[in-house]
């Protein structure tokens, strides 16, 4: 009986281990190969390990294209994820607290149409935003990847921080109110700390999916120098401008190591964002 | 008089203030868009020129036109055939990592990590790269007997499935959802049901699934939007080749508006994507009174 359960446990852990090698194996080959010399990754594709690891294609690919080096490319996404990521929890934040504590006029049609922007994709909206930006003035500049974030437009967020604040007893703001607390005093003294795990979580995600974005960098950046990595690497791998496989997957490296490590350190945040309001990844 | 900060004070104007941002979001950056689009699908424009109104013209083209309805097709396929696959994968790996053990952390970021860097341009380039001809995929399968150097992103039999292949990876967030789902599941029913004599299989179709149900519908209705979203995998590994073999709506939608100039018929595109995703999400709550437990997780 024993010895039974012991060969069920083994082969539980053999297929479940197995299966995950296979998922994140292309992660690992990618990774290796970056570190292979760039006229072997073909044909040494099938082995993981390089025969001798080197760092050359880190050095080229860092160098960039179009005289443009990734580490501009690095710091223009770190600005526009940082900024759309502050502009979106911080907006978000009031806009949930308002849903959450106050009655006032309009408030159903308006939680519905917060609703609806939820179901509105990016996509959708992709064509309608591009014509009225370009109205704007706005196509070429950072201002559409950044201004419109800190409008509460991602109602994910406001969705996931009310549910949080209708979780927080409301006999703490009543008591600070009648202590001549100003609303705005209670959201910031009182709301801001008690609600900071659903901020944490939101701007773990807004940074991700702002790192990762690259339809709209594709739509309104056209100077190379003002790239995020996204689209820069996407035009570093198409043919013509390079075809040195060795830099492409050293910078495609590089590229998820934000997320990876966000990922490593703050996974419990994810996996409570996604389980408790499914949060795409 | 009453002074300003006592008008502000009042709960009904706060209220009004706090959620200000989200009005004038909402009206800037969606409706009037939406408004302008609306007015572009029917006009003839390119951005360049001031639009001309051509009345149904655009949406009397798309009826006529063989890639948009190609497009609709490969999308339909594509959503259809991945977003199930995804889910069935979801559902029993977080059966499979239900189980406690030393290593549950270990696996559950394996399995995790691909939808958290999945949307990526750099995952999208890899992908591209492991099914070229001289990729990894031949060359794995080489290393086990099977000698080829066929082109899977070259067919139009087997390149769709590569993107499909890409969209399944990503299965963790789905599953993360199930796992926390099937944590709830009462123990005492599945206790009741041993002492029932129930085997194995008919504790999984009696119990666990139908309390499943209304997860398997949010992660249906979710999954399916956003199948019928993808654009970034197709942009960077297909471009929709070969023969648009893996055409997705989307990037369909933006060669239309940006490569090909006709940005009236790109906006009477994004509509029809609007009212095709509608009338798909409608369907499947329409057929949720058939197959959701009521009193599921």
């Amino acid at each position: 009986m024993r010895e039974k359960r012991m060969v069920k446990k083994v082969i539980y852990h053999i297929i479940v281990f197995l299966i995950g090698i296979i998922m994140i194996y292309p992660l690992i080959w990618m990774v290796m190969s970056s570190f292979k010399e760039k006229s072997t990754i073909f044909t040494t594709a099938g082995s993981l390990i390089p025969e001798k690891f080197i760092f050359d294609n880190y050095v080229t690919g860092w160098k960039g294209f179009a005289k443009v080096s990734f580490a501009t490319f690095f710091q223009n996404s770190l600005f526009i994820a940082v900024v759309a990521t502050v502009g979106t929890v911080a907006s978000s934040a009031l806009v949930a607290y308002g849903f959450a504590r106050f009655k006032f006029k309009g408030r159903n049609i308006l939680f519905a149409a917060m609703l609806l922007s939820m179901m509105l994709p990016a996509q959708v909206l992709m064509i309608p935003q591009y014509l009225w930006y370009q109205k704007l003035g706005w196509v070429g500049s950072y201002i559409p990847l950044t201004v419109p974030y800190f409008f509460a437009i991602q109602g994910f967020f406001v969705y996931l921080i009310s549910n949080f604040i209708e979780g927080i007893p409301a006999e703490l703001d009543e008591a600070a109110k009648i202590d001549g607390c100003s609303y705005m005093g209670i959201f910031s003294r009182i709301m801001l700390p008690l609600i900071k795990p659903a901020l944490v979580t939101a701007c773990i995600f807004s940074f991700m999916w702002r790192w990762d974005d690259f339809l709209s960098a594709l739509l309104y950046v056209s100077k190379s120098s003002m790239y995020p990595v996204s689209l820069a690497l996407k035009l570093f791998c198409d043919p013509g401008s390079s075809s040195d496989y060795g830099a492409m997957f050293a910078m495609a490296t590089l590229s998820i190591m934000p997320s990876v490590l966000i990922f490593l350190f703050f996974q419990k945040y994810l996996v409570e964002g996604i389980s408790t309001s499914g949060l795409k990844g | 008089m009453k002074s300003l900060r006592q008008k502000l004070g009042r709960e009904s104007v706060a209220g009004v203030l706090f959620t200000l941002p989200f009005t004038v979001g909402f009206l800037l950056f969606m409706i009037v868009p939406m408004g302008i689009s609306l007015y572009y699908s029917f006009c003839d424009y390119n951005i360049l020129s001031p639009p001309v109104f051509t009345g149904m013209k655009n949406f009397i083209t798309m009826f006529k036109d063989a890639t948009f309805f190609k497009a609709l097709r490969v999308t339909f396929f594509f959503a259809f055939v991945s977003v199930p696959l995804k889910l069935v994968f979801a559902l029993i790996v977080a059966m499979l990592l239900l189980e406690n053990s030393r290593m549950s952390g270990f696996y559950r970021a394996a399995y995790y990590l691909p939808s958290i860097i999945g949307g990526s341009v750099a995952v999208s380039i890899l992908w591209k790269r492991m099914f070229a001809m001289d990729g990894v995929i031949n060359k794995l399968l080489g290393a086990i007997g099977i000698q080829t150097s066929f082109s899977w992103l070259g067919s139009t039999k087997t390149a769709i499935w590569v993107l499909i292949l890409l969209v399944v990876w990503q299965f963790g967030s789905s599953m993360l959802i199930f796992l926390s789902s099937l944590k709830q599941v009462p123990q005492s029913l599945y206790e009741a049901a041993e002492v029932d004599g129930a085997s194995g299989p008919a504790k999984f179709f009696r119990i666990t699934l139908p309390l499943l149900t209304p997860t398997i519908f949010f992660n249906l209705v979710m999954q399916t939007i956003n199948g019928f979203l993808a654009f970034t995998q197709c942009y960077i590994i297909t471009q929709g080749k070969p023969m648009d073999s893996t055409l997705l709506y989307t990037v369909y939608m933006y060669q239309q508006s940006f490569e090909f100039h006709n940005t009236g018929y790109g906006a009477a595109l994004a509509w029809m994507m609007l009212a095709v995703i509608g009338l798909i999400t409608l369907f499947l709550f329409a057929t949720k009174k058939f197959w959701v437990y009521d009193g599921g997780l």
